[in-house]
């Protein structure tokens, strides 16, 4: 394991500086290759029939004109595949299609397998399924208050609880009542955070190919086959796990094939109805089948951001210091739990930095209602609590006469320290972020000081990079790697780290190339097949960078040690005076003296016989609180971000205009500032689009069909074009993490979480409008500045800092 | 369950090509499934995204909206024939170096957007490109690195970079 290893090198090459991805030019010539780019022989086209209820029995499912009509080959229901599956172990609550109930409207309940997509769609048509509707929960406090006179969304695990609950938390740090009552000022907030989807521009697409016979087995010695799925995947090893389970086939003979990614965010990070159908078709037919989903059905497999209902309670000291923090948090989790039991740990357990909190209490309660399931989206869990404890910050600053920077200052955790959860946190270049933005926005000059209606938000975060736990319970490591060079100088990686456009698989080159000295073009990753590599859990919590460069680092390592050694004996000198950089090797002492890395390669190849080495990775273990639930949002390494916002809100129509975003993100160290730029302006990208845009809501019965989605559509559910998207600006912060690959922390996700409330704290900026409801668009905005109109509070906000803090008395300031 | 399939004659990346396929395909059907050319995406199917942007006579459009029949004659340009024997396109090189391309699933279409672009306006300022980039949705980059790019690969072709390929 290299998690004790000395990870800094200190005379890097390549490592921090501006490089090519491995894929780049394959992604920019069209060469590149996803899965509905491939084609077998003899393929064919599969589609779902999906439920047009969001709450209903199935009666009964007629398959027989279907399986009739000329080109269909296949024909499979829910009692093809009656094994239940989930991603977390512990709550596996669906089935690849529906066995005997359906629980939102887009709910699979067959498939079938044809010639082409024509066929397929009319063979949809010909399967009657007879249903009995029943009564659905939308709204997620209904779901609450059910007493289980009409069926709950799924059965509850014991007679008398409500089984519409997925899971309840209820934690408490320090005492949080004595120090809220004994705070100079307190703020409450009720704050709502509306459901986001990840629209990948890749819709979901899966290829199943079944090879019967050929001497496979099954565990239980009966006859088999061998499965192959390709498949548009974040995470093909638990795709490996449950098709083998849910399909009854020995796992030694399934193979996950992972094509290019093309854009996922969280979409994409558990096995979908499509992995489970082309499978189990192409076992019925014999033949490879392809589904690729409609962008239609994209939007209803969602998994996207939980709508989440907030509550509150903010304390601090006259001085500005925090006191106590107390949350009520219902999370709106749709039909099956997806990640939900993680999401509901997430919502409290991810805020307790960047900021110091004496006393701290959540209670999150995910809830089920018969609309798509929500999941993990970029920042899973943590982003709209983040938006709702920001705001609440920039109150508490408000209500004291302190700058919200100076505010946040004030309140900085420290590296090397624990969270009042007991979360350990090593390296924290938060205090730089806040610099880095408060520097580059001009803020001093310009906070509380533009004229009405343009204004200045800031807020901050952080996230994990990676968890210690893996979603399964295992010793294992959570990433291996696996190299070998070869006597033409190359090195050859052998990665299972999910390349989903965020760049992990240069991100292995750039390792393998720094450390064996090799020019990065002599560098091939050999990836997404977990037939050949090493497994990775996957591309989700923000752990591969930190998890796989890790193991990256440890496989190019020993390689390193070996042709040192043989370069040594060569030279009759000591292995530590060979260096490796830029295709040669080396002596240190001198220069002058110095091989091809082609012939340093060969040296140890004639020593030690094939040169190959593995690598691996795993997290540390017991770092973490004693309490139920510790174990969740303990991580490796925490990044931490400030975003400052410029906004200007039309307050006759309730546009509000971003002007830039300054993006400031602890990364670690940037292993190639380029990519890491592009996961910190992407994140406040998506950040900005859910801040001003995008909902992923339901029709009710008043204006249509309830349950429906209201804008399946990349036309109807907006996100930003070009047009849209503020400036935005990277600043890179590096801290070096003691145990990051090179000092390296996550980037990809974290730099989403403080787009959000910091336009909200530039609206108010600009208007002296709190927008506790997302989203911003002009609809919700120019209500919220129709009240303050009423209100006649629609002017700008005065900052007068040391003005006089509040008595001791505490004092209730309402949430808008 | 073949449907009615038409001939139809168009010009793509250079290549004259005679192709049957049903009557209602699109465009992208045609370059995808009848010519196997996989590199222009599907993201939405109807329009909204802009993966499937092809040249069509020097005009980006959607194919994925475009009945094939409407190609009749025409000459197509996709990403494949952006490059020339020689080298990349300054625009593939320009993304790639630039990291413009992180999923690179709408990266063929906006690199036909930008090089129609580039083909009009040879020094375009930083509006033109959000401009000629506005049907074209990514989800990855927020889109700065894509007009790096797009500039980088500009300021290239203005210093004399070559561009071969069908398109020039």
């Amino acid at each position: 394991m290299s998690n004790n290893g000395h990870k800094i090198k200190s005379d890097l090459k390549l490592i921090g500086t501006p490089m090519r991805k491995v894929e780049g030019l394959d992604k920019s010539t069209g060469r590149a290759l996803y899965t509905d780019d491939l084609v077998f022989p003899g393929m064919l086209h599969g589609k779902i029939l999906r439920s047009p209820h969001p709450h209903a029995r199935i009666v009964s499912i007629d398959t027989s004109s279907a399986e009739a009509l000329d080109g269909v080959h296949g024909v499979v229901t829910g009692q093809d595949m009656p094994t239940t599956y989930g991603i977390i172990p512990w709550t596996p609550d669906e089935y690849p299609l529906c066995v005997d109930r359906v629980r939102y409207i887009g709910d699979g309940v067959a498939a079938v397998a044809a010639v082409d997509e024509d066929t397929a769609l009319r063979a949809l048509e010909l399967i009657e399924v007879e249903y009995e509707e029943l009564p659905a929960f939308f709204d997620p406090f209904e779901a609450l208050e059910a007493d289980g006179s009409t069926p709950y969304v799924h059965e509850p695990k014991k007679a008398g609880w409500n089984g519409n609950v997925t899971k309840k938390v209820h934690l408490e740090f320090g005492e949080v009542d004595e120090l809220m009552d004994g705070s100079d000022a307190v703020v409450e907030g009720e704050y709502f955070f509306e459901g986001s989807t990840h629209t990948p521009i890749e819709p979901h697409c899966a290829i199943g190919l079944w090879q019967a016979g050929g001497g496979f087995q099954r565990q239980d010695g009966e006859s088999s086959g061998k499965l192959t799925v390709w498949s548009a995947t974040q995470v093909p090893h638990y795709l490996h796990r449950e098709l083998a389970r849910v399909l009854e086939v020995d796992q030694a003979h399934v193979r996950v094939l992972q094509p290019l990614v093309g854009g996922a965010f969280g979409g994409k990070s558990e096995p979908f109805d499509l992995e489970f159908c082309v499978a189990k078709l192409s076992m019925i037919t014999g033949r490879p089948v392809k589904i690729l989903y409609t962008r239609e059905e994209v939007f209803y497999a969602h998994r996207g951001r939980h709508p989440f209902h907030m509550k509150y309670r903010t304390g601090a000291t006259a001085a500005g210091k925090l006191t106590s923090v107390d949350a009520e948090i219902v999370l709106d989790g749709g039909a099956y739990a997806s990640f939900g039991l993680v999401t509901t740990y997430y919502a409290g357990q991810l805020l307790c930095a960047p900021y110091e909190m004496p006393a701290y209490r959540f209670d999150s309660t995910r809830v089920y209602t018969n609309k798509p399931a929500c999941g993990p989206k970029r920042g899973h869990g943590s982003v709209q609590p983040r938006f709702a404890f920001e705001v609440q910050i920039d109150k508490l600053s408000e209500r004291l006469d302190l700058d919200p920077i100076e505010f946040r200052r004030l309140n900085f955790i420290g590296s090397n320290t624990r969270t009042i959860n007991e979360l350990r946190v090593t390296s924290n270049g938060f205090m730089e972020c806040l610099e880095s933005v408060e520097r580059e926005s001009a803020w001093k000059d310009r906070f509380r000081k533009l004229p009405f209606g343009c204004g200045l938000g800031v807020a901050g975060s952080t996230y994990i990079t990676g968890t210690n736990y893996p979603i399964y319970p295992n010793d294992m490591p959570q990433s291996g790697v696996q190299m070998q060079v070869d006597r033409s100088g190359r090195v050859a990686v052998f990665s299972g780290a999910s390349e989903i456009g965020q760049g992990c698989d240069s991100m292995v080159a750039y390792i393998a190339a720094e450390e064996l000295g090799v020019p990065l073009d002599y560098v091939r990753v050999l990836r997404g097949d977990t037939d050949f590599t090493p497994v990775d859990l996957g591309a989700y919590s923000s752990r591969v960078t930190f998890m796989v460069g890790n193991a990256a680092i440890d496989a190019a390592r020993k390689l390193r040690g070996m042709v040192q050694e043989a370069v040594a004996e060569e030279w009759d000198v000591k292995p530590g005076e060979v260096l490796l950089a830029g295709g040669l090797a080396l002596w240190a002492p001198d220069t002058e003296r110095q091989m091809h890395v082609k012939e340093a390669f060969n040296l140890a190849e004639a020593k030690f016989g094939t040169l190959g080495s593995t690598g691996s990775y795993n997290t540390p273990k017991d770092v973490h609180g004693e309490y139920r639930g510790a174990t969740i949002g303990a991580s490796p390494a925490y990044s931490f971000t400030a975003h400052v916002a410029e906004v200007e809100v039309d307050v006759e129509t309730g546009i509000v205009d971003v002007k830039k975003i300054w993006v400031a993100h602890d990364c670690g160290r940037a292993l190639n500032p380029v990519l890491v730029e592009g996961q910190m302006e992407g994140s406040a990208y998506m950040g900005f689009g859910e801040a001003l845009m995008e909902e992923q809501v339901f029709k009710d019965a008043e204006h249509g069909r309830a349950g429906l989605h209201d804008a399946p559509s990349l036309l109807d559910y907006r996100i930003p074009t070009s047009l849209d998207t503020p400036e935005l600006q990277s600043l890179i912060v590096e801290s070096i993490d003691p145990e990051g690959p090179y000092g390296a922390k996550e980037a990809g996700e974290g730099p989403l979480h403080p787009s959000i409330p910091a336009i909200a704290n530039a609206i108010y900026d600009a208007v002296g409008v709190r927008m506790d409801r997302l989203p911003f668009s002009p609809p919700n905005v120019w209500r919220a500045l129709e009240a303050a109109r009423e209100a006649d509070t629609l002017r700008k906000p005065i900052l007068n800092p040391g003005a006089g803090a509040p008595t001791s008395t505490p004092e209730l300031v309402s949430g808008d | 369950m073949s449907a009615a399939t038409e001939i139809v004659r168009l010009t793509v990346n250079g290549d004259r090509q005679e192709v049957g396929v049903p009557t209602h395909f699109t465009l992208l059907e045609t370059l995808r499934y009848a010519l196997g050319l996989t590199g222009s995406k599907q993201g939405c199917d109807k329009g909204d995204c802009g993966a499937c942007t092809v040249i069509l006579d020097g005009e980006p459009t959607l194919s994925c909206i475009t009945p094939v029949w409407e190609a009749e004659g025409r000459t197509v340009t996709t990403v494949e024939g952006l490059a020339s024997r020689e080298a990349p396109h300054p625009l593939q090189d320009a993304f790639d170096l630039n990291g413009a391309a992180q999923c690179g699933f709408c990266t063929p279409g906006i690199l036909c957007s930008a090089a129609a672009l580039l083909e009009r306006t040879g020094d375009p300022t930083r509006e033109q490109i959000k401009e000629a980039l506005a049907g074209n949705l990514c989800r990855c980059t927020g889109y700065t690195k894509i007009y790096d790019a797009v500039e980088a690969a500009a300021a290239a072709m203005q210093n004399g970079a070559s561009v071969g390929g069908a398109s020039g």
